[in-house]
């Protein structure tokens, strides 16, 4: 997905529940409506948690993947 | 979906005060917050002083039997050390020690702060609820507690629970 344009990169590495959405959330609010936030985290949790908050908020998470030992996700402001 | 706008609602009666038990409370309120749900926290009893200004939250380890004890850092990081319940508990200084090592610990693994956390919940409109009854009984008062809190009997905390998704006593 490297021709997706990136609006901003959040790096949650090494932060616990529930900084990830926490953070997230907080970020996406500065974007506008069809931007892509990118997000790095360290945390497991972080994955299904993403995915909860995602379904939760309506924003759309175009990835949830590890990349080595990091977890990354793209998420698109949706509203 | 209950409310008028469409947000999704967590009530919740936060009724202990030690540092470990003060984590779930604000954790459960800034995850629902950053999902745009709409949240109260009722701090009662023991829990009250976690609206204090100045947060002096500490660990006890009577009454939590599965508690491990583990040092944050060093040689004995992955040794466990069970040692039984009362013995910790009368130990003079056990209990300073045991908040220490918490907060190292939780520091270290990327554990937000009982502060950090309540800080975000403020930003994010979470009501804080100081219960008045509680108040009155331990001889607080109105500026001990943080501006953002408000504070109000069973009644204010039932009248948002009553529309609430998820009510939870902590």
């Amino acid at each position: 997905m490297a021709d997706i344009p990136i609006a901003e990169t959040l790096d949650c590495s090494g932060l616990l529940c529930p900084m990830p959405v926490v953070k997230t959330n907080k970020a996406i609010k500065n974007l506008e409506v069809g931007q892509i936030l990118e997000m790095i985290a360290t945390d497991p949790g972080s994955i299904p948690d993403m995915k909860a908050w995602a379904k939760q908020t309506g924003h759309e998470l175009l990835e949830a993947k590890e990349e080595g030992g990091k977890y990354r996700f793209l998420i698109k402001k949706t509203h | 979906m209950s409310d008028q706008n469409g947000r999704r609602r967590l009530a919740i009666i936060a009724s202990k005060g030690t540092l470990d038990w003060a984590y779930p409370p604000f954790i459960l309120a800034t995850a629902a917050g950053a999902m745009n749900w709409e949240v109260a926290i009722f701090f009662t009893f023991y829990g009250l002083p976690l609206l204090k200004k100045r947060l002096d939250a500490s660990v006890s380890p009577l009454g939590n039997p599965a508690m491990p004890m583990k040092m944050p850092f060093g040689p004995l990081e992955k040794i466990e050390l069970p040692v039984p319940n009362l013995i910790m508990s009368n130990v003079p200084g056990f209990q300073q020690m045991a908040t220490a090592l918490m907060k190292k610990t939780f520091k270290k693994k990327g554990v937000a702060t009982i502060e950090e956390l309540r800080h975000m919940a403020v930003e994010m409109d979470v009501r804080l609820i100081g219960c008045q009854m509680t108040m009155d009984v331990f001889g607080f008062k109105r500026e001990d507690f943080i501006d953002e809190a408000e504070i109000g009997g069973a009644a204010t905390f039932l009248e948002f629970a009553a529309d609430a998704n998820v009510s939870l006593f902590i």
